[in-house]
């Protein structure tokens, strides 16, 4: 599904080298985690791999279902069926909640050359997954993101996840600053989602996440690269003994 | 891209309006010109051209001697400089000031005998013009979702819908030109009332040489039975076009009323110099909306319009209420103010304007709110969006009389910038002469956030979709006054209008 090869980024502003050489390989139908202390950049690469801005690309590639999404446009990854649930989602005020999710789904399925959706048949497709996430109709009427408390946005990029049904879904850190309660609602909308055609990137610093989706791969990532890849026991010994003797081993 | 929540109300009901705006589609869709025979008055300004003008409208003598007046009045006035905007000289006798297609000079009596070419081009245009079939394409039950159309061709008004219907509720929707014929009392009781001939060198000009326009006239306490607009298309070249427009809403009673206007496009600019009278007796109200999208010359500044406009309302009456909403996209140069004279106690103004400026455009408009009477409100909502090379001013006066006791003012100003090489100015001018008076004022200026366009990107729009639902967004305030026909079209124009702002 998705494969990173020998990914090395810098900062276009900056002589600032941030990714040094990533490699991953993320399999269909698979959930692979991503751990790794503050700052090693895990951020950086969900950014990269969605096209965001300000981002130089000096060696490697990665590629979506075998075509290099690098030289795309976001909207265009977008479409072919990247998704990045943000670390911090963006307010856009204004702008009904409902009004972004239907430009959005109406964007991609015209990118792909589909109909688009009538208001009807959004608005019943909308409200059932609201309602999974106990996103209640206000909370859909509001401005994006606008005075969402932050386990409110958490959990509006997941119903955005659930309306695009996007095939390679990265999420950045969907777990913090949820409360227990909400955990269990985020965890149980990737899980329904989860399929034989989508992949996973979650990103974490805790295993509590991973109690609820269980992931197939780990890996640990540090001074940007990836250092370790295990099973679902690597999250538990990061849990349990912090980074400390993790890096001391790969040094 | 309509607000989702409106959605299930509008789908259907607007297909016309809809299909409008999306035949709007790319750049200035307007920019089409009608060929047309044309009878033009000599070119320049002079005592004969205003009598000419005024021979041509078959007025009765009051009326010439009122534009000889103004027209006297205007030889002595100098043309403003204090507006933040920047354009050559204007050469005065270098314009036609009368234009009109040759098939007008016998006035058709209805709508069937207007020339097929002027029906076609309001058909371009997406205006309908044809009752029957805007009745067959808007079917509401209430009947309250037609739209009554004036249509007004460079120097005259082609023709009027819905007349007989209106006739019946006993409201008078005509050109200005037949008002004055047929309703000289009415006129000659109001005319130049609010806006006085001499009142600035463009009003002035207009008094002098203003060819057609519509006249409202809404009786006591009457709801008018629907929507009124008046659609102006400038297409002779060299031509200005100086409409006058006069509304008077009679005691409890109610008008909306939408004014639209498009232009061909021409690199040489051409003069627009209109004046715009309301008038609100006890407990009325008028609303008054303005889609404007003038041709806004082309991306080296090149042609387009020159808009300088004077349009007030006189809340005359207590109680009464004026409420302007502007959507202002066109023009190369922007000069007007929509301003309320507040007289009646209790009476209220609202002033909502969305005003876009791209390229090389420069707006510089707002409001006046006078406050003369007791526990008067305004409330003045301005968004300012600039784009490319672009300069946006707000000027706005609040002014608080010495008998406006417990007068309220709330101000509220921001300002978009979409890139770097734009400007946005705000000139707010306050005077308050009682202390019981309250003015509020709240000014903000942002930019086009790029984590904002990434994120939307990040969901598969393009960029230009992306930075028109982040402007959307930012005048919801305003699309949210405006009259249901116009918001859509309004929303589609915004984002037309920023076309190319970006990347
Ligand atoms: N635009 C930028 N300008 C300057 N430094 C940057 C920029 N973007 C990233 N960095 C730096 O790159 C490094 C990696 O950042 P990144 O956000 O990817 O880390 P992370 O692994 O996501 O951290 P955390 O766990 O705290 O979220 C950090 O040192 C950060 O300061
Ligand atoms: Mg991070």
């Amino acid at each position: 599904m998705l494969e990173i090869k020998n990914l090395h980024v810098e900062l276009e502003d900056e002589d600032k080298q941030i990714l040094k050489g990533v490699n991953l390989t993320v399999e269909s139908g698979k959930v692979h985690a991503i751990m790794g202390p503050n700052g090693s950049g895990k951020s950086t690469l969900s950014y990269v791999l969605s096209g965001k801005d300000g981002y130089e690309v000096t060696d490697g590639s990665a590629e979506l279902e075998g075509t290099d999404i690098l030289d795309m446009e976001p909207e265009e990854r977008a479409a072919a069926g990247l998704f990045l649930a943000f670390q911090y989602p963006v307010e856009i005020p204004g702008v009904g909640n409902m009004t972004f999710l239907r430009t959005a789904v109406n964007a991609q399925r015209k990118a792909r050359g589909e109909e688009e959706l009538s208001a009807a048949e959004f608005l019943k497709v909308v409200r059932e997954k609201a309602k999974s996430l106990k996103i209640d109709a206000d909370m859909l009427k509001r401005p994006v993101n606008v005075g969402f408390s932050g386990g409110e946005k958490k959990r509006n990029e997941i119903l955005q996840m659930a309306m695009l049904e996007p095939k390679m879904c990265i999420l950045d850190e969907t777990d913090s600053g949820l409360d227990v309660d909400a955990m269990k609602l985020v965890a149980d909308g990737v899980n329904a989602l989860r399929d034989a055609g989508r992949s996973f990137l979650v990103i974490t610093h805790y295993q509590r996440l991973l109690d609820h989706i269980k992931p197939d791969v780990v890996h640990i990532m540090a001074d940007g690269k990836i250092v370790k890849t295990g099973g679902p026991e690597l999250a538990l010994e990061v849990e349990n003994n912090g980074y400390t003797d993790i890096l001391a081993e790969v040094a | 891209m309509a607000a989702l929540d409106d959605v299930q109300v509008k789908e259907g009901v607007d297909q016309e309006t809809v299909e409008a705006v999306q035949s709007v589609g790319g750049k200035y869709k307007y920019g089409f010109e009608t060929d047309i025979e044309m009878e033009y008055a000599p070119k320049g300004l002079n005592e004969d051209i205003v009598r000419l003008i005024s021979e041509k409208n078959n007025e009765p003598e009051w009326m010439l001697e009122w534009r000889l007046t103004a027209y006297r009045r205007w030889l002595q006035m100098e043309e403003p400089e204090w507006a933040m905007v920047d354009y050559p000289k204007i050469d005065f006798q270098d314009q036609y000031y009368y234009a009109r297609p040759k098939s007008m000079i016998e006035k058709p009596k209805s709508l069937d005998e207007v020339d097929p070419k002027l029906l076609e081009t309001y058909k371009k245009l997406g205006i309908p013009l044809k009752e029957q079939a805007l009745l067959a394409g808007v079917e509401a039950p209430e009947g309250d979702r037609r739209v009554a159309v004036d249509a007004v061709f460079d120097s005259v008004s082609v023709g009027t819908t819905f007349k007989d219907e209106l006739a019946k509720a006993g409201v008078i929707f005509c050109s200005i030109s037949e008002a004055i014929q047929d309703h000289p009392e009415l006129v000659r009781k109001y005319l130049g009332t609010v806006v006085p001939q001499s009142d600035n060198y463009y009003a002035t000009l207009n008094s002098a040489v203003f060819s057609d326009g519509s006249f409202v006239y809404i009786p006591e306490g009457t709801k008018c039975p629907m929507e009124l607009s008046t659609y102006f298309r400038i297409n002779a070249e060299n031509t200005g076009q100086f409409e006058r427009t006069l509304i008077v809403a009679e005691k409890g009673s109610y008008v909306s009323y939408l004014e639209g206007c498009t232009a061909p496009q021409r690199d040489i600019a051409q003069l627009h110099a209109a004046v715009v009278e309301l008038v609100a007796l006890d407990d009325a109200e008028i609303k008054y909306s303005t889609v404007q999208n003038w041709f806004p010359g082309d991306e080296e500044g090149k042609g387009g319009i020159y808009n300088f406009v004077t349009k007030r309302a006189d809340c005359r009456g207590d109680r009464s209420k004026v409420m302007w909403t502007q959507v202002e996209t066109g023009s190369a140069v922007t000069w007007k103010y929509p301003s309320c004279i507040l007289r009646g106690d209790d009476s209220q103004g609202e002033f909502y304007s969305i005003a876009i400026a791209n390229n090389m455009q420069q707006a510089d408009t707002g409001t006046k709110m006078i406050h003369l009477g007791k526990n008067t409100k305004s409330r003045i909502v301005s968004k300012g969006i600039s784009a490319g090379k672009a300069q946006n001013t707000y000027r706005g006066l609040v002014s608080m009389h010495p008998k406006a006791q417990n007068a309220r003012n709330y101000t509220q100003c921001d300002s978009l910038l979409i890139g770097d090489k734009c400007g946005a100015h705000t000139v707010p001018y306050i005077e308050v002469k009682n202390n019981s008076a309250r003015v509020e004022h709240e000014a903000t200026t942002s930019k086009v956030d790029d984590d904002q366009l990434f994120y939307c990107r990040q969901r598969g729009m393009d960029e230009e979709e992306a930075v028109a639902l982040v402007v959307n967004g930012f005048c919801k305030d305003v699309l949210q006054a405006l009259p249901m026909e116009f918001a859509m079209e309004a929303q589609a124009l915004v984002a037309i209008s920023l076309e190319g702002s970006v990347g």
